[in-house]
């Protein structure tokens, strides 16, 4: 699915690298992300994608990516190889959700992790007086045809990367295409608020 | 067509068909290469082409490795046997490897029969080597390449690309002269020969040995040619560069010529006539003892074997990018042998990108037209020219 758009959770995540970082996308499509951070932060860029079409897109624009499926294959990478591992609205149609942070935090010292909310209120609001799963401009799809198997809300969300050695860095909420400020905390308000949001995270210290 | 070749190759063309002179452009090493078997084959002959000029750095040259039975001619027809070139829809002016742009380099393999030293050559008795040629490897064959980019004055390659066999010298060059290339291109190729290829090359070899004109392989010696046993060998091994759908989309079970079968052992099937066809097209331009030993070649390569069975261990010292590409339907070096290589890579640390190109034409594939490839090489090849400030 291609998104000729700018993607509001792009913004954010370009601000989160720091110039000359070397980053890995898991799940990188058609490589837009990965252009821009080479173009824009001078990131040392790799990539990973499941679908054929998107890891050629993303050759013939010079990227470097491999055709890979993150529930297997992030165990090819060496510790420490990253010093940013991004996973862009992914986690959510991903098989193995903790074993994918897992690999994530031992390959990259940073994650950044966007993902949609299935906390926020229009979802709750839409479970609550349709009786059916919600469809909103943030999950499009209805149940049967969507790819994404492991939804979550931000809560949960938090709850599994604290449990897995990460510690929270920065929370960036996304409501109708627009970013708030950055928080350092997933609040139930945030929960709330978020269609979308961008979490920066750590290795916490043991 | 227009043709458009830098003054210095058109004045050889010219020369060329003044003194219909067809000599192959050769290099010759008097001193030779001690080979892994540890025999010493000299002195050494090495036919290879150029198109295109090398830039005063010295860095644009690109050296494109050709597969079992191709040759030196990847850009222009082959003087010898009138073939056009292998590779003209990838390789010349303007085309995806730019020959405006990039010095391209090719040359025959060790133990070939077009220019470089096979067992069709003679030996310094002047004697045709026959099978008293050493047993050489593909280590043995970037080896003959190396000491032609030596000649060349060229210390690093910007890219060095091949499909098939031509693969297997390119994983050779990232893995034994890391640091003579910038951007490497595996194509369609495998860091192992497998059992099945194994098998298939000794269905080959065992045809050729079982011609009565095959002498022992002084066939040269006694003016024989063991034209039917390499004809089979050729047809055997045109199976494995086709798809089973490929097949029977170009062929299906359609009569040759008749209407219907004639109950006997001519060709009734268009599929036996079109490998008859290539099988004899094959022994014209081939030498039987030449694939003999580059079969072998290719059966005695892995590489993982000389780094403690770790293939990355291969890839640890390349600080290059790679681009490796398989094809979905080729089920000679099938996409999985090129994830092999690329997980590798991964696990080394290299700059990898790597892509499946979804075709139903086999191993073959490579050498047709292929958008989706084609169109990934030149992005690789313009993000590596950038690195290198081309």
């Amino acid at each position: 699915m291609a998104m000729h758009t700018q993607r509001a959770d792009h913004e954010i995540i370009l601000k989160a690298v720091p110039t000359g970082a070397r980053v890995l996308d898991v799940g990188c499509g058609d490589g837009i992300l990965l252009y821009r951070l080479k173009n824009e932060r001078n990131a040392i860029v790799r990539g990973m994608e499941l679908s054929q079409s998107g890891v050629n897109a993303c050759v013939a624009k010079g990227l470097s990516v491999v055709q890979g499926d993150a529930d297997m294959d992030l165990a090819l990478y060496p510790d420490d190889a990253f010093d940013i591992v991004v996973l862009s609205r992914t986690i959510q149609a991903t098989r193995r959700p903790q074993m994918i942070l897992q690999q994530m935090h031992r390959i990259g010292a940073k994650a950044v992790v966007s993902l949609p909310n299935f906390g926020f209120w229009q979802v709750r609001l839409s479970l609550l007086l349709r009786g059916r799963m919600p469809v909103t401009q943030g999950l499009p799809d209805s149940w049967h045809e969507t790819e994404n198997v492991h939804l979550c809300t931000l809560l949960d969300f938090d709850d599994l990367a604290k449990e897995n050695g990460f510690e929270v860095e920065s929370v960036t909420s996304i409501a109708a295409r627009r970013a708030s400020a950055p928080s350092s905390r997933t609040s139930s308000t945030l929960n709330w608020l978020s269609e979308e949001a961008v979490f920066v995270l750590k290795r916490a210290k043991p | 067509m227009k043709i458009e070749y830098p003054l210095d190759q058109f004045l050889k063309s010219v020369y060329r068909l003044v003194t219909m002179n067809t000599d192959l452009q050769t290099l010759r090493l008097d001193q030779g290469l001690v080979l892994d078997s540890g025999a010493v084959l000299a002195p050494l002959d090495i036919g290879y082409q150029t198109w295109g000029r090398l830039n005063n750095a010295k860095s644009n040259a690109i050296l494109i490795c050709h597969a079992l039975t191709g040759d030196q001619f990847v850009a222009s027809p082959n003087p010898v046997t009138g073939q056009a070139a292998w590779w003209d829809n990838l390789v010349g002016p303007g085309k995806n490897i730019d020959t405006h742009r990039y010095f391209v380099i090719c040359s025959n393999v060790l133990g070939g029969c077009m220019g470089t030293s096979g067992p069709s050559s003679k030996n310094p008795d002047g004697q045709v080597y026959g099978l008293s040629f050493p047993v050489i490897t593909i280590a043995d064959m970037v080896r003959a390449q190396a000491a032609l980019v030596d000649h060349l004055g060229i210390e690093r390659l910007f890219s060095v690309i091949g499909g098939s066999m031509g693969g297997m010298q390119v994983l050779e060059w990232i893995a034994t002269r890391p640091e003579r290339v910038c951007a490497a291109m595996p194509i369609a190729t495998a860091a192992r020969h497998s059992a099945q290829n194994i098998a298939f090359h000794e269905v080959g070899r065992q045809a050729v040995m079982a011609d009565p004109d095959w002498h022992g392989g002084n066939y040269l010696k006694v003016g024989a040619k063991p034209t039917k046993g390499l004809a089979v060998a050729r047809m055997a091994a045109h199976i494995t560069y086709l798809s089973d759908a490929a097949l029977h989309r170009k062929f299906g079970r359609r009569l040759q010529n008749r209407d219907e079968v004639a109950f006997g052992f001519d060709a009734d099937f268009q599929i036996e006539s079109y490998l008859r066809y290539q099988g004899s097209r094959f022994v014209d331009r081939f030498d039987a003892n030449s694939y003999l030993y580059i079969t072998r070649a290719m059966d005695y390569f892995d590489l993982a074997a000389g780094y403690n069975g770790r293939l990355s261990e291969a890839f640890q010292a390349f600080k290059g990018r790679a681009c490796v590409v398989s094809f979905s339907s080729d089920w000679h070096y099938p996409p999985a042998d090129s994830r092999h290589i690329t997980r590798a890579m991964i696990g080394a640390g290299v700059e990898v990108s790597a892509f499946e190109v979804e075709t139903d034409k086999g191993h073959d594939a490579f050498l047709l037209d292929e958008p989706e490839f084609h169109d990934a090489m030149a992005g690789f090849l313009a993000a590596s020219a950038a690195d290198q400030g081309l």
